[in-house]
């Protein structure tokens, strides 16, 4: 077998770095994760309240919504070959199927945490149909719906490697590959060094610092 | 001492305060409220054959203990809860259903949690009020109105229970409601606060003369603020008696006048508790020797 030594995985890291195809790498890996995660966002929020608050589509879409759920993002990978073939479609279709369906779990789950109270006040003031989606749910569900996009964001992440492996197109996945197929175990692990160190920074720092902010205005960061 | 004097000597003396019954005013009522009756689905009465005139710019109290069905008959004027039996109506118009023009409140004071003081206020005249400019000064002077100024940028959780109740107050105010419904609204606060706001609403009804309905299981409180006191009993919900308060703003819940009128309020309440055989003989012959005021009971009624 095959063992990298740390002195090795750094060597490769600073290697891919200098010629840029780290950079190169992680760059094309962002773009299409912004992609992707963006369509999920602007997909799955609407889809999330719509569902919580018409009680047809609760019967009729949350259950297939639940069970796809289930399904492992990359199971969509076969069928979007089908569809798309060997392209970047093909890889935004498993992003976005790979985390779409957990923002909009979430925040169907959100909006139906909604203090009933606040929704009664909106009705007795006269806040209706635009205003009050975009004044009153998607506010009052916000904290609960930057959880799912923080889950959404690692599914994402996730199915994007799994589909970059496959659907050879450059970024991240296609590193890790081709040091697979050099047999060159010090780039495997570096790449994988790399896309935790990716997944992590984005956790900690972006969600985090806009968890901080929403939490302290809705006044949530005391009670818990 | 007292009981050694005779009586009309004795109330000679001492100025007595007697409620006297709320008389019938000309003109339309502006909500009227006919023979309602209502029954929850298990069977309970929670009122029974109420019929009740609001006139415009009358502050007009609930008072009765819980359960006498004074929020549901809230509820019904508001229109979100349809009565079994009989007829409301508002400005000569049927309730069917709520609408903005008769605003609820309740203890809680529901703001939205993630707007500012201002914010809240803004937005809830978005549905009223076409032009920015407008909406903004209309709120800073609502604001104002309630003492909030400075407070205007503050988040609902970086105030106090009794500022928070203030800018629900001051929302609601703003919307420019033609009914204001009021249901136990100052009931959470402590003792302090409450006064707070009790003269504060006085201040602000003064001001503005509003249509107010207000539900309070607090005597004094509805002594403090109503131009009339609606004194209602359980079991079956109803109207035992509807006094008409005769008293200079703004009042003082210490007052000796509200003193007394308070004790005569209990009476009437004890008397509409007490078994059925009793109640004559409850109100007629006092229980001697509770007090001097209890000695010398205050008449019911004119
Ligand atoms: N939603 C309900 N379903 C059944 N019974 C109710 C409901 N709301 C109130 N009641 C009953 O109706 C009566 C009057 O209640 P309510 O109007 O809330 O009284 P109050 O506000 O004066 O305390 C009570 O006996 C109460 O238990
Ligand atoms: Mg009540």
């Amino acid at each position: 077998m095959l063992f990298p030594t740390p002195v090795g995985v750094a060597e490769s890291l600073i290697q891919m770095e200098r010629d840029g195809r780290l950079w190169t790498g992680l760059g094309r890996s962002m773009l299409r994760l912004g992609k992707g995660y963006a369509l999920s966002i602007v997909l799955g929020v609407p889809l999330g309240i719509w569902v919580a608050r018409v009680p047809f589509l609760e019967r009729a879409v949350k259950p297939v919504v639940l069970g796809l759920q289930a399904l492992p993002s990359v199971c969509w990978l076969p069928l979007a070959i089908l569809w798309f073939g060997l392209t970047e479609a093909s890889i935004l279709f498993v992003v976005v199927m790979g985390s779409l369906l957990a923002i909009a779990i979430a925040t169907e789950d959100a909006v139906r945490r909604i203090e009933p109270l606040l929704l009664r006040e909106a009705g007795t003031l006269g806040v209706r149909g635009l205003r009050l989606y975009a004044g009153v749910l998607l506010p009052g569900a916000l904290p609960g719906i930057l959880t799912g996009l923080k889950l959404g964001w690692s599914f994402a992440w996730r199915a994007l490697m799994a589909a970059e492996l496959i659907v050879v197109s450059g970024g991240l996945g296609q590193l890790l590959h081709y040091g697979r197929e050099l047999l060159d175990v010090a780039q495997v692990v570096a790449v994988m060094f790399s896309i935790v160190a990716v997944g992590v920074t984005v956790d900690r720092v972006l969600f985090r610092a806009i968890e901080t902010r929403v939490w302290r205005r809705w006044g949530l960061s005391e009670t818990r | 001492m007292a009981t050694l004097l005779p009586t009309r000597l004795w109330a000679r003396l001492v100025p007595r305060w007697t409620l006297e019954p709320s008389r019938s005013k000309p003109g339309e009522a502006k909500i009227a409220v006919r023979e309602v009756e209502h029954r929850y689905e298990n069977k309970v009465e929670a009122l029974r054959n109420i019929s009740l005139d609001v006139h415009s710019g009358e502050f007009v109290c609930l008072l009765g203990p819980s359960g006498c069905g004074k929020s549901t008959l809230l509820l019904a004027l508001a229109g979100a809860l349809p009565p079994t039996c009989g007829r409301i109506t508002i400005d000569g118009k049927p309730v069917k259903g709520p609408d903005p023009s008769r605003l609820l409140m309740f203890q809680d004071p529901a703001l939205f949690p993630w707007m500012t003081v201002r914010q809240n206020l803004v937005f809830a005249l978005r549905s009223k009020v076409r032009s920015r400019p407008r909406r903004e000064e209309t709120a800073a002077r609502y604001v104002k109105r309630v003492h909030l100024d400075g407070f205007e940028g503050a988040l609902p959780h970086q105030l106090s229970g009794g500022m928070r109740m203030r800018a629900s107050l001051a929302r609601a105010l703003s919307m420019d409601p033609s009914v204001l419904l009021m249901d136990e609204p100052f009931g959470a606060l402590d003792a302090q606060t409450k006064g707070q706001m009790q003269q504060l609403l006085q201040q602000v009804w003064v001001e503005t003369r509003k249509t107010v309905v207000f539900v309070t299981h607090d005597v004094r409180e509805a002594l403090v603020l109503g131009d009339r006191v609606v004194v209602m009993a359980a079991r079956p919900g109803r109207i035992l008696k509807d006094f008409e308060v005769r008293l200079p703003r703004p009042r003082d819940p210490d007052d000796e006048a509200i003193v007394q009128y308070s004790r005569q309020i209990r009476e009437a309440l004890r008397s509409a508790e007490a078994p059925k055989g009793h109640a004559k003989d409850a109100s007629a012959v006092p229980a001697s020797g509770l007090s001097a005021g209890a000695a010398h009971p205050v008449g019911t009624g004119g």
